[in-house]
């Protein structure tokens, strides 16, 4: 980079301020991107103050190519913070990238101004771009960074929603499952089952499909593991809330589920474990009349 | 060569197996365990795997052997004790070890096995 014209960014950033930032904003808020619904214009209004002030300081350093550089630390510190509380909010990325990229207009107005002559424009102008964009691909990077955070997590927090097995009664274990049981998660449950029937000691287990939407080949194959597994370590398991639809299906791909018990609801289910234990469930005194 | 004892309780074998199982091993216990039961006119063997935390696909067959040369000389077998993990491994293994009956514990495994000798139908999961 020609090193001889002499840079007036930060010169104009210095004594512009307050008119930058006044064009700034009336840009912003007259720009397709922004979103009163999100964020107030007082929000707004702080912001951009707070990135122009950064701006501002790491400028006079007058090392504009190097954002990576410690003098431009606070100012990527803000971008950063203004990243994530925008993922958060649901901001998309390009109305994200547009707060720093509508900067361009306003600087370039002033370095017109400011300058007497078009080598030294040109070159500022080169420097304001070259700035900006790279501030502008950093908040991107951050936004999603920051949205692929949030993401991680919701998988994750849905992973260990994923897994219940509740204690229907002593010696028999249920397992509601909801959403697709594909390989990974079938590990899960196999596992966590398992588990739970070793600690427990339970003699049955009770798998209920209401929540899957649909059982292909894969998922009804992962259900047979899974009841091989059972089976292997003593305990009984049996399939509920099997839909009409879901029998078709495993009908017609030809999935064989010989020996293994299965049941329409859950209280069908619970009914054969009962009867299995020896047990019963009856009215404690003959149905009188007052209800 | 090390063996695996074989205790005689009543009209049931207890086999419990305590040490890593080795091919040779194995194949000394079904030995064993058919001589015994010849020997003791047992009608029933009890194995406890619960010590064990790896069974490889040919111990697994050597179980089912048992089961089944048991089930010829006029005795049951159940299989009691598995550990998850190792359950898991035989299923992704392929190995469901048909023919072969299973318990959580060595308590519910005899009960299975007095249940199937008092004479009811083999349905019957050895209840209290």
């Amino acid at each position: 980079m020609a090193t001889e014209v002499k840079t007036k960014i930060p010169e104009v950033l210095e004594k512009q301020e307050a008119g930058i930032l006044t064009d700034w904003m009336k840009e912003q808020v007259a720009a397709t991107t922004v979103r009163p619904d999100l964020l107030k214009e007082g929000d707004l209004r702080e912001q951009s103050g707070r990135f122009l002030q950064l701006l501002r300081v790491s400028a006079r350093a007058n090392d504009l190519m190097h954002i990576q550089g410690p003098n431009w630390a606070p100012l990527r510190e803000m971008l950063d913070d203004l990243s994530r509380s925008r993922a958060i909010q649901g901001f998309t990325s390009s109305e994200t990238a547009t707060f720093v990229l509508s900067f361009k207009q306003p600087l370039f107005t002033r370095l017109r101004q400011s300058h007497d002559d078009l080598d030294g424009l040109a070159e500022d102008l080169w420097r304001a771009t070259a700035l900006l964009d790279k501030l502008g691909l950093y908040t991107t990077e951050a936004f999603i960074k920051s949205r692929e955070d949030i993401i991680g997590r919701q998988a994750k927090e849905m992973f260990e929603l994923s897994t219940p097995v509740v204690e229907l009664w002593q010696g028999i274990l249920g397992l509601p499952i909801i959403g697709t049981l594909d390989s990974k998660r079938t590990q899960l449950v196999m596992e966590t089952l398992l588990e739970r029937i070793a600690q427990t000691q339970a003699q049955f287990a009770i798998i209920d499909i209401t929540g899957v939407p649909t059982v292909d080949t894969q998922t009804a194959q992962n259900l047979l593991k899974t009841v091989n597994a059972t089976r292997l370590m003593g305990a009984e398991c049996i399939i509920s809330g099997v839909r009409p639809q879901i029998a078709q299906t495993m009908v017609h791909l030809g999935v064989n589920l010989a020996g293994v018990i299965t049941k329409s609801t859950l209280a069908g289910a619970l009914a054969v474990a009962f009867k299995q234990r020896a047990l019963a469930v009856k009215p404690i005194s003959p149905p009188s009349g007052n209800g | 060569m090390e063996r695996i004892p074989i205790l005689h309780m009543g009209e049931f074998l207890l086999v419990t197996i305590q040490v890593d199982m080795y091919d040779k091993l194995a194949t000394a216990l079904q030995d064993d365990v058919c001589q015994r039961i010849a020997e003791t006119k047992a009608r029933g063997v009890l194995i406890d795997i619960s010590a064990l935390d790896t069974v490889d696909s040919y111990i697994a067959r050597v179980m089912g052997n048992i089961a089944q040369m048991s089930r010829v000389l006029d005795a049951d077998t159940v299989l009691v004790g598995m550990r998850p993990t190792v359950a898991i491994t035989l299923v992704e293994m392929g190995v469901a070890l048909p023919g072969i009956r299973t318990a959580l514990n060595a308590e519910r495994g005899m009960a299975l096995l007095s249940a199937a000798r008092s004479g009811e139908d083999s349905d019957a999961s050895g209840e209290e």
